[in-house]
């Protein structure tokens, strides 16, 4: 096995400016509470566990997962709408995990989020020109007067008819509002773009638009995205370096197209094979990997390597030990995987069988 | 033709629009229809509500020319027509041509002083019940969106003046702080904002959680922008409801204080002291109790026959106002 560091040590410190966010061990707990007066602590969910990435300005970085694997918690955590139990956030260089509310202020005009629900995310009572026009008064740049022309200006920009100005959410289509949201991210001229489940609650052709129009906003204005999903043909579509999560951890990083060529993960392995293909011969052609049983309680996850009670590949040392994210004997440095017995190109995983004894898997 | 191509025409309609005809509207002026608009929609078509609000407009016009009413119907609230407002028994007078209402005990024009109740009733109703939404909305605002220790606090405040008996409460006031307009007003403010604080926590609590609220958070928005900005609008509706149907109890809670003495000092008319009044002559006069007492369930049914229709034109469990 090849002497690699993680992925955060592995890069010279000149190389800092390139990084626009660093991600350095994130911890994220809720504190499950019990009690009617006095509430004490029962348990934890273990949303994210230790994860550490790391954005470079221009690129897109796609992470993804099955629901409540801890993406849109890691995002939360990245936007500072959420605070880290431990680890750290960095953000072109520097810390803002601990800055208090009004210090992090200054950051949030350089990193915006759009959100998955474009339904839930424009308050239903206020005009659409107000909506979009809400990160000018929060940072307080210029007077309603000289607000509406740069509102029109982004409605423009994002495919919206700037007459709808004075219009209602609830008179546009999810599309439309999904253009909204795009449009209230960019007023600021953010330098990162977290997308949260961006296009999971559009129609499929619309979902085609509103990446188009997130792609051409990147070329045109230089925008890093980190752009969560749980459609691997979306991410794979729009991301240059995709991170899995699974249960709170990463459990494979690599560069989009490498991914899907040669994913290394067992779980990696699973998703890939559970895409949507278009053609419908090469669907029923191609093998799926089920998995068998349900994804763990993050309130009380297993022991040594997480995937371990669900794993085909999974033996004794996988119940006991946690693999390190580095990369594999045969990888290149970018492509980090978190696994004992990685799948070797051309490997039949639906053949294979774990090899630790059922009452040693942890549930 | 495709959206784009709208887009385009229209915004070439409104280029040439602006340096030919200056008359063609101008960027911009596409009106949306606001939630609120679409509930006036809906209002409108409620008869029932149309009535009742075309009467409290009448009364409110009542209220305010009351003296003109007065001098044109020739008599003052406190004048007494010892002539022919007072039979030769000392008795109240039946309705005439002189006096269209009656006269009470002391030869008073029952007509007069019933419309000069109208602006008791209603500055009472109306003052006391928009201090009492202020008051519930504030708190209730806090409660909710702050939760926890603040939400632990304001609410048990609420239930215990939800818990305190409403008469015992008045009557120590006053007889600390005598009676009039101004402590009227209070206690029935003190006595139904906690309602109104409930109300609004319950509506807060479930906003807080939207995703819209989680945007202006992220785009780096304060507590109070948050508070007043994108969630009070949000549960204005349930208040406007409230408001409306708070204004009939206050009314009707004024009645009650002036009633047993304990609101605005006579001689100044209010429906509830001519009722007191009339006790002793209700069996001989009909006319004494009748005219303040129907004045003040005609108010009292308009603003709750309103407030019902507003409730439906707001309601989104109706199904009729287009609700996220």
């Amino acid at each position: 096995m090849s002497v690699n560091v993680n992925e955060s040590t592995n890069r010279p410190t000149n190389d800092a400016s390139e990084m626009l966010v660093e991600i350095r061990d994130a911890v994220k707990y809720f504190p499950i509470k019990q009690g009617v007066v006095v509430k004490r602590e029962i348990g934890r969910v273990h949303a994210v566990e230790g994860v550490s990435l790391s954005v470079r300005r221009g690129e897109t970085l796609g992470l993804v997962g099955e629901t409540g694997c801890g993406k849109s918690t890691l995002a939360r955590c990245v936007t500072r709408l959420h605070s880290l139990t431990s680890g750290q956030i960095l953000f072109e260089g520097q810390d803002i995990t601990d800055l208090s509310r009004s210090r992090v202020r200054p950051y949030r005009r350089r990193m915006q989020m759009i959100f998955q629900d474009p339904y839930g995310s424009l308050n239903p009572r206020r005009r659409v020109g107000s909506i979009i026009g809400d990160p000018f008064a929060i940072h307080g740049e210029g007077d309603r007067d000289e607000r509406k022309p740069k509102v029109q200006e982004l409605m423009e920009l994002v495919g919206l008819n700037p007459e709808h100005y004075n219009r209602f959410p609830a008179e546009f289509s999810g599309g439309q509002r999904q253009r909204i949201g795009v449009a209230r991210a960019l007023a600021l001229k953010p330098s990162l773009i977290v997308a949260d489940e961006p296009v999971s609650a559009l129609d499929v052709s619309i979902q085609a638009q509103i990446i188009n129009l997130l792609d051409d906003l990147q070329q045109e204005f230089g925008l890093t995205y980190l752009f969560i999903s749980h459609d691997l043909s979306v991410v794979r579509h729009v991301s240059d370096r995709i991170a899995v999560m699974y249960l709170g951890q990463v459990v494979e990083l690599a560069d989009s197209e490498e991914l899907h060529n040669r994913p290394r993960h067992p779980y990696t392995n699973a998703l890939l094979s559970a895409a949507s293909v278009a053609d419908p011969d090469q669907a029923a052609a191609r093998q799926r990997i089920v998995l068998t049983g349900d994804v763990p309680s993050p309130v009380a996850p297993p022991t040594g390597c997480r995937f371990h009670p669900r794993c085909p590949k999974a033996q004794a040392i996988c119940v006991q030990e946690q693999p390190p994210l580095v990369a594999r004997a045969g990888d290149p440095d970018t492509h980090l995987t978190a696994c004992h017995f990685p799948v070797e190109p051309g490997e039949d995983l639906t053949r294979v069988t774990a090899t630790i004894p059922e009452e040693e898997r942890a549930e | 033709m495709s959206a784009d191509e709208t887009v385009a025409a229209s915004l070439t309609e409104t280029a040439t629009g602006s340096t030919a005809a200056p008359a063609v509207i101008p960027a911009g002026a596409i009106e949306g229809r606001s939630p609120w608009q679409l509930a006036w929609f809906i209002l409108r078509k409620d008869r029932a509500a149309m009535i009742s609000l075309g009467f409290i407009v009448f009364i409110a016009l009542v209220a305010i020319t009351a003296p003109l009413l007065a001098h044109w119907i020739g008599y003052g609230p406190t004048d007494q027509d010892r002539t022919n407002g007072i039979t030769v028994d000392g008795l109240p007078v039946a309705p005439n041509s002189q006096h269209l209402f009656g006269t009470d005990n002391l030869g008073r024009d029952i007509l007069v002083r019933t419309i000069y109740g109208t602006q008791v009733s209603l500055l009472v109703g109306v003052a006391s019940t928009l201090l009492a939404v202020a008051m519930g909305v504030l708190v209730g605002l806090a409660a909710g969106y702050f939760g926890s220790v603040v939400d632990s606090v304001l609410s048990r405040a609420m239930d215990v003046v939800l818990s305190f008996p409403f008469l015992l409460f008045a009557i120590a006031l006053v007889s600390i702080y005598g009676s009039g307009l101004g402590i009227s007003v209070f206690v029935i403010a003190f006595f139904t904002w906690a309602a109104v604080g409930r109300i609004v926590r319950g509506q807060t609590l479930s906003i807080r959680e939207k995703d819209y609220i989680e945007a202006a958070r992220s785009l780096g928005a304060g507590d109070m922008r948050i508070m007043f900005v994108d969630v009070l609008p949000n549960v204005l509706a349930p208040v406007i409801v409230y408001t409306t149907l708070l204004i009939p109890i206050a009314i009707v809670f004024e009645s009650t204080l002036s009633f047993l003495g304990l609101g605005v000092v006579p001689p100044t008319p209010t429906w509830g002291n001519m009722l007191s009044d009339s006790l002793d002559f209700y069996q001989v006069a009909w006319w004494f109790p009748l005219f303040p007492g129907l004045a003040l369930l005609l108010t009292t049914l308009a603003f709750n026959l309103l407030g019902d229709g507003v409730r439906d034109a707001l309601d989104p469990r109706a199904g009729r106002l287009s609700q996220d």
